[in-house]
């Protein structure tokens, strides 16, 4: 028995399949996701989605959305997603400096738009950063557990 | 009959312009193939995102579930979102445009305020001194949905203040290369039919909602950050969909100039060829005439 996944950003779409079990970081909690699931509209905050199919996982990063759960189908509207493993690192910290740089440059009250763009921009890459950072981890930990036994 | 040098200034001048023409419908030709690719990138996102908008519809009593979903009884005022380009040079989808907004909103029932998208539709419309409430022009090319959200909270907010009570969208819908049709929309309240084809697209995995959903973390909190992002989801697309539009008239118009500058230069040249001609048979008749009187 599985469950239909599919996860679209504004300008792709990032993943679809058809899955065992699905974790999303909703607004009030994570949500663990099986087939048949009863039909639930989610808030998604700053996060990791976890998808698990036949013992392997799926790890995607995705920075605020919604997620529609339908007994047979789950469809995540990402404001931005990308599979863990395509994060570029370098890339993140460059994003991430260059944010912060304006953040300290722009003030709050004269350029609101602008502020939050970046605070969001901030996020986002250190977002990328820490999903990596806690995702090598567990790597890191697998091939330790295959080395002992 | 024009002299050989002022026609020869003609043709040169004529030509520059071709190439000129030609130049500006090549640039037009790679920004539309981009504007095409940002468009169809967004449509799997903005399928989904009407999908789950037409479930929520198709729940029992959803006419009271948000006040932006909701008709109001008795509207005082109207506001239109007019798409146009920055530029000119592109034949008549400005004009189209205008021309649209004019015939549609000039004797509304309703009194109309305008935000203009693009600076032609935003100086034609103060020059006939209508109401232009924002104006966001000089957009990137294909930018990005931050960029463009602006113009949906806008109308979210000027709407939920109560400011208006109907807000329409006009723009250039990409039907092809060679056709683009000016379009309206209802942006607010937001009309969500099931529309026929999307239903077949996902019959395959449901047939409508089993049954009702739950909402985490409430009804309202989700409603309330969903439906104004539908609503610049939508304006993004109109964004994207009247870029490509834009692109692909400058780039006919562009082909059109090219091609009459050539036709023009032919004939001028054949002009010219007649005027030179002319000329030297003119010149070799005085020689003719003045060695003939010499040697009488």
């Amino acid at each position: 028995m599985t469950i239909r996944c599919e996860i679209v950003s504004q300008d792709r779409t990032v993943f679809q399949g058809d899955v065992d079990f699905i974790l999303l970081p909703g607004m009030a909690g994570e949500m663990g996701i099986l087939p048949h699931h009863a039909p639930v509209l989610a808030l998604l905050k700053y996060g990791v989605i976890k998808i698990r199919k036949q013992g392997t996982e799926k790890l995607f990063a995705v920075a605020g959305g919604m997620a529609e759960v339908q007994p047979d189908i789950v469809t995540i509207l990402a404001d931005a997603a990308e599979n863990i493993e395509e994060i570029d690192v370098v890339r993140a910290q460059a994003a991430k400096k260059r944010a912060e740089d304006a953040l300290a440059k722009i003030s709050p009250e004269e350029q609101p738009d602008a502020y939050l763009n970046m605070e969001a921009a901030l996020r986002r890459s250190n977002l990328r950063l820490d999903v990596v950072r806690r995702y090598r981890k567990i790597r890191d930990t697998y091939t330790e557990q295959d080395s002992s036994m | 009959m024009a002299s050989a040098r002022e026609m020869r200034l003609r043709i040169k001048s004529v030509k520059n312009i071709s190439q000129v023409t030609r130049a500006l419908e090549a640039v037009s030709a790679a920004k539309v193939r981009k504007a095409i690719q940002a468009l169809t990138a967004t449509r799997s996102y903005a399928t989904k995102a009407w999908q789950v908008l037409s479930h929520i519809t198709a729940q029992p009593g959803h006419i009271s579930l948000h006040p932006l979903l909701t008709e109001r009884t008795d509207p005082q005022n109207a506001l239109v979102i007019v798409m146009t380009a920055d530029r000119g040079l592109a034949g008549a989808y400005n004009t189209n445009v205008i021309r649209y907004v004019l015939k549609r909103f000039d004797k509304y029932h309703l009194p109309v305020k305008y935000i203009t998208v693009g600076r032609k539709g935003r100086d034609l419309l103060l020059r006939l001194r209508k109401p232009v409430l924002a104006d966001f022009s000089n957009l990137p090319s294909t930018p990005k949905f931050g960029a463009v959200s602006a113009i949906g909270r806008l109308a979210v907010d000027e709407f939920l203040k109560g400011d208006v009570d109907e807000v329409y969208l006009v723009y250039t819908d990409f039907v092809s290369m060679a056709r683009q049709e000016t379009t309206m929309k209802k942006l607010l309240p937001l009309v969500v039919e099931t529309r026929e084809g999307l239903v077949e697209d996902f019959g395959e995995h449901q047939k409508g909602p089993a049954a009702a959903y739950e909402y985490e973390p409430d009804q309202t909190d989700i409603l309330d950050e969903m439906i104004p992002r539908f609503t610049a989801l939508q304006v993004y697309q109109a964004v994207l969909e009247s870029q490509a539009s834009e692109h692909a008239a400058r780039m006919i118009a562009m082909r059109n100039a090219t091609d009459n500058a050539k036709e023009l230069v032919g004939a001028l040249q054949l002009e010219y060829n007649k005027v030179r001609q002319q000329a030297i048979t003119n010149d070799i008749l005085d020689i003719v005439g003045g060695a003939e009187a010499l040697a009488q």
